[in-house]
């Protein structure tokens, strides 16, 4: 079963405490632990894809105008999270997604303490349809 | 022939030989994971070769010859390297050629050997999606690529996850033989329920040309025969086939030309492919006229009752409600259960099966699935019950991770919205 494990950073604060202002080897073992996982997870034979997202700051929306041309909206200061990064993988169940996702969750941060960030996980339409 | 005729009718070749010369190859040498490598490079070497150089004499004798030179290789080279390291060696390994005794050698030891190969390849130490994915690989002679392509996920983390399942073969200490006694009829059970999941996931793979190569309900019905051929006499490896076929049958009434999901009522019969389900009946009559009784053959059974009703009116409901009676006593499936209260609900009316679905609800061993929500969804309109219908045919959309299945759904909602407006 895929699963897609989206992982948000608060916005408030990103300026302010975001990781640009961590002490360099914070950021680096941040790296460094993002990397371990993803090299885990390729071991484990259970990677799809992972993804990090740049930054929000230049974060578009998009709709079409009524002649399909994009119209171009943002970035929205007033969003209380954002989407940081995400994750497929393909396990055989929701509970070895979930505790990737706990793995996740706790990123070192600031200081090393565990981000605690929020992980959204999603099944991927990939199931057989049941037939009777 | 055609150029691709010939690399067609080559890869059938290879991908029937490969467990027999892998099982030779493991008997010779012992070391599972090497003799699997060493045979996949064999497999690549011929499926070059001999397209463009024509076939050898003795293919199987060639390949076990090709992937024994590997292995020799191999262990040649591990050899001068721990003796550079002053390590003595104990033991003499086997230079002899395999091909040479092996060629000759009479059916039964391959027999054994590839069935020993399924069993080490569904050991129940592996979880199974890497039971499935070595399966295909060592018995079924799929590629790592093709078996990445067939379940979409990159090929490195599909070789990982082969790779990992060797490992838990080894470190498990799975031995290469066929299990005795008791324990020999839940290891069968285990590889049957390995090929009936990839027979399932066939399920979403199962359209277009391009996909047939690694079309994984064909593979499964080909590795099944294979088990069937060892086991003639298995009621239960006879039971899964049919019920393959059986089921398999319907394929191409199964789905609309733009992949739009057809159930089994609304299908165009005519599209039924016969041979298959004569041959799945027959081999179901077969299995239950001699007596002892398996889950398989229960679902074979079912599966005929409506393959055998030329039209969905026709179909005999109250032998299907008697057999799955007969399998809910046998095994404590949920969805079996869920099963028998459709068939309840065709014989005695739609309130008869709600009642039954609302007591595996309170069981909430089918909870958060939404098998019961379309199950409710389908009785509700038959019961007459318009708004309670949609209610619960979308509760049903969005709980499947199935994208026909969603489809599906959504348009029986909106087909009753659209009665009562």
């Amino acid at each position: 079963m895929k699963y897609m494990l989206m992982m948000h950073a608060p916005k408030e604060g990103w300026t302010t405490a975001g990781i640009g202002t961590w002490a360099p080897k914070d950021i680096q073992a941040h790296i460094a632990f993002m990397l371990g996982l993803n090299e885990q997870l390729k071991a484990a034979g259970e990677l799809v894809d992972a993804q990090g997202l740049a930054g929000p700051e230049d974060a578009k929306s998009v709709r079409a105008r009524k002649d399909g041309t994009p119209d171009t909206d943002g970035p929205f200061a007033e969003a209380k999270e954002f989407l940081a990064g995400f994750w497929i993988v393909d396990v055989d169940g929701a509970k070895r997604a979930y505790d990737i996702a706990a793995t996740i969750s706790a990123a070192p941060g600031k200081g090393g303490a565990p981000l605690y960030m929020p992980v959204e996980v999603r099944q991927v339409m990939s199931a057989p349809p049941t037939e009777q | 022939m055609t150029a691709s005729d010939i690399r067609s009718d080559v890869e059938h070749l290879l991908r029937t030989l490969a467990p027999a010369v892998l099982g030779a190859v493991v008997r010779r040498f012992g070391d599972f994971a090497a003799s699997e490598d060493a045979v996949q490079e064999a497999l690549i070497a011929a499926a070059t070769q001999w397209p463009n150089e024509g076939l050898p004499e003795h293919p199987r004798a060639w390949l076990i010859h090709v992937a024994a030179r590997r292995m020799t290789d191999q262990l040649r080279s591990d050899i001068a390297r721990r003796e550079r390291e002053a390590f003595v060696v104990r033991q003499e390994w086997p230079f002899a050629d395999p091909a040479a005794d092996n060629d000759h050698a009479d059916a039964a030891p391959d027999h054994d050997d590839t069935l020993a190969l399924f069993f080490m390849c569904c050991h129940p130490a592996l979880t199974p999606s890497s039971a499935i994915a070595l399966t295909l690989r060592a018995v079924g002679g799929l590629t790592t690529g093709e078996i990445a392509h067939a379940f979409l996920v990159p090929e490195a983390t599909l070789a990982q996850r082969i790779s990992r399942a060797k490992q838990t073969i080894r470190t498990s200490g799975v031995p290469f033989e066929i299990p005795a006694g008791a324990g020999r009829d839940a290891r069968l059970a285990s590889v049957l329920h390995v090929l009936y999941l990839i027979f399932n996931e066939g399920y979403t793979a199962s359209r277009g040309d391009a996909l047939s190569r690694t079309d994984l309900s064909d593979e499964a019905i080909r590795l099944t025969r294979a088990v069937r051929a060892l086991l003639p006499d298995d009621g239960e490896v006879a039971g899964l086939l049919a019920l393959m076929l059986l089921t398999d049958a319907r394929r191409a009434a199964r789905s609309g030309p733009d992949g739009a999901l057809i159930p089994l009522e609304a299908q165009d019969r005519a599209l039924w492919d016969r041979g298959a389900i004569a041959e799945g009946v027959a081999l179901v009559s077969a299995t239950l006229s001699k007596g002892a009784v398996g889950a398989y053959q229960l679902q074979a059974a079912i599966a005929a009752v409506h393959d055998e009703a030329a039209r969905a009116a026709d179909t005999d409901w109250p032998q299907i409600l008697a057999l799955y009676g007969v399998l809910k006593r046998l095994s404590d499936n949920p969805v079996v259960a869920l099963n028998h209260a459709i068939a309840a609900a065709m014989v005695d009316g739609p309130r008869a099966g709600l009642a039954l679905v609302d007591a595996i609800d309170a069981s909430g061993r089918l909870a958060g699935s939404h098998r019961l929500d379309a199950t409710r969804a389908h009785l509700f309109e038959r019961a007459g019950d318009v708004q309670a219908a949609i209610a619960q045919f979308l509760a049903a959309a969005g709980k499947t991770a199935s994208i026909p299945e969603k489809n599906y759904l959504t348009a029986q909602a909106a087909r009753l919205a659209q009665q009562t407006s």
